[in-house]
């Protein structure tokens, strides 16, 4: 495993292209997060500070990070689809499996980095949220900072189903900019999808079916936090209470996409003729 | 004799077309082979589904013992198949070091096969600057770094020029000679003629010829001959049993023999017969000559 993942990892750090790609996805939100929490002076005019709000104290700290942090997915998006599009453009896959790479070691080699740099991401947002969190919060009690830490799992699949997504996408089309293209075409067509059944049968139905499609599953995961802000702020904020939480059938959901897109993407490549 | 590949009854359909027929052949350790076949004739095929990249329709194959699944056979194996494939973004050293986890082998060969084909002074530069026949003598350093069983070698001198090629055939010979197990597919005959002790000749996808390359067909060679007694040699020649098939173009007549007879016997038949040869050759036919009449008895 150890060396499946050596191997993916110097095709991607050798490569200036990703490497920017990489450290945009990961460190930018994490700056963004930092300076929003930091008080911003407006030239004297009125003096930003997110934290005054209460944003960021525990455990909502978790939600909002974790849902805004997973909005930067999009630039790794790009490195998987083409650390994908790459190896068949440089015919390098063809090479790598002549070497003696099996085609299972391949998808493995490219899952195993989806996984790393998942963890990585989750385990950066962990240790910034808590410095934040711990600044901004009164409370010290363990149990009530780790309450809702849930959250940061349910980021963890968020990337790696939707990696896993677009390493199928990178598998399909071979080419990098197709299966962006395609990945876009799937999110529309969700929505299509919804469309057609919200018309057909009711809304209710369709908003639950919504719900076992891959895109929408894995933003369901973590649901958008602005209505729980709104609910901690407003004076009968119960009124507009909604369903927030990480549930364990999302959670299922959005594995068992990982799996089958995983498990395609081998299909893909063990019929193929290179 | 130890065999490293064996083939039975392989077929390769693409669609309607089928690349490869019912195609059956071993290779044995120790020898040089040549898979010669005109374009298209499934050479790359046949390559391409022993070395896992292309998916076989029928039949089957193994590698050494046929123990080991195809993936692990592979490490033992070094291969180039058309053109060099690597990473442009990285430098000769860290492509190689990249082959080296694949293969599961140690590092420390990479300098060592870079001299063998010259490119250690270059080995801090990005692949993308090398010209084509520096890229794949980097695929044969590549090939070599797991000191490979057989090195198979698929149109190693293709769109090189002459000093290249010649650079190339070098370095085959040189692996050749330490004893390594070549496989080399060409089209081109000369090729296959200076390096290999067997061939496998394919035609549209079928085997024509498996064995070594001077039983290719059964000749016992022939004279090429001119004389200032040009119709008493003629005579003489059509005359003997031990000449088939005789040809004359100008001056020179090449004739066929049936039978073994070396160049001093004809010499001395020929001045007894009071006829003095001014020229006096014997050939066996080229491969180029043997794979032409070959493809066109079939």
């Amino acid at each position: 495993m150890l060396r499946l993942l050596q191997l993916e990892l110097q095709k991607l750090l050798l490569n200036r292209a990703s490497k920017v790609l990489i450290f945009i996805s990961f460190i930018l939100p994490f700056f963004v997060i930092i300076l929003s929490s930091l008080r911003i002076n407006f030239f004297g005019f009125f003096v930003l500070e997110l934290g005054h709000y209460g944003l960021f104290n525990f455990p909502i700290v978790w939600h909002i990070t974790t849902f805004f942090a997973s909005q930067f997915k999009f630039f790794f998006a790009i490195v998987v689809v083409s650390m994908i599009g790459n190896e068949y453009s440089n015919k390098t896959i063809k090479q790598n499996l002549i070497d003696g790479l099996s085609k299972k070691e391949f998808i493995l080699s490219k899952f195993y980095t989806i996984i790393f740099f998942s963890a990585v991401a989750t385990i950066l947002i962990f240790i910034i949220c808590l410095c934040i969190g711990l600044y901004y919060s009164s409370i010290s009690e363990p149990h009530l900072i780790f309450r809702e830490l849930e959250f940061l799992f349910a980021y963890f699949l968020k990337l790696v189903g939707f990696f896993s997504l677009c390493l199928f996408l990178g598998m399909l089309v071979k080419r990098s900019a197709f299966a962006l293209a395609f990945l876009f075409v799937l999110f529309i067509l969700e929505w299509i999808i919804y469309g057609i059944l919200a018309w057909k049968i009711d809304e209710s139905t369709a908003d639950k079916i919504q719900n076992f499609f891959p895109l929408k599953s894995m933003y369901k995961l973590i649901d958008q936090p602005f209505q729980r802000i709104a609910i901690s702020k407003a004076p009968n904020g119960q009124d507009f209470m909604y369903d927030f939480a990480v549930h364990w059938y999302e959670i299922a959901i959005v594995m068992g996409w990982t799996a089958i897109f995983i498990f395609l993407s081998y299909r893909l490549l063990k019929n193929r003729d290179l | 004799m130890e065999s490293i590949l064996t083939i039975n009854n392989l077929t390769k359909k693409f669609g309607y077309l089928t690349a490869v027929k019912d195609l059956s052949f071993t290779i044995n350790k120790g020898n040089v082979y040549g898979i010669l076949g005109p374009n298209g004739s499934g050479k790359s095929t046949t390559l391409g589904i022993v070395l896992n990249v292309v998916n076989k329709t029928e039949g089957n194959f193994h590698w050494f013992d046929g123990n080991t699944t195809t993936h692990d056979a592979l490490k033992r194996v070094g291969a180039i198949i058309e053109r060099p494939n690597f990473y442009p973004y990285m430098t000769a050293e860290q492509n190689l070091r990249l082959v080296c986890r694949i293969k599961d082998v140690d590092q420390s060969k990479i300098a060592e096969k870079l001299d063998i084909v010259g490119l250690l002074d270059r080995k801090d530069h990005k692949f993308k600057t090398y010209s084509l026949g520096m890229k794949q003598r980097l695929a044969i350093a590549s090939a070599l770094l797991n000191d490979p069983e057989i090195l198979i070698l698929d149109e190693p001198t293709n769109g090189l020029d002459p000093q290249g090629i010649h650079q190339i055939r070098q370095i085959i010979k040189d692996i050749a000679n330490n004893g390594t197990t070549i496989l080399l597919a060409s089209h081109l005959l000369d090729e296959v003629e200076k390096v290999c002790t067997h061939v496998v000749v394919l035609r549209k996808g079928e085997k024509l010829y498996s064995g070594r390359v001077d039983e290719m067909i059964s000749s016992h060679g022939f004279f090429e001959l001119k004389a200032e007694q040009h119709d008493a040699l003629i005579n003489v020649l059509e005359t003997s049993t031990s000449f088939g098939n005789i040809k004359i173009e100008d001056q020179l007549i090449t004739a066929f023999l049936n039978e073994p007879m070396d160049a001093k016997t004809f010499n001395q038949l020929m001045f007894d017969k009071g006829i003095i040869l001014s020229h006096l050759v014997k050939r066996k036919e080229s491969l180029e000559e043997q794979f032409l009449q070959l493809t066109d008895k079939n």
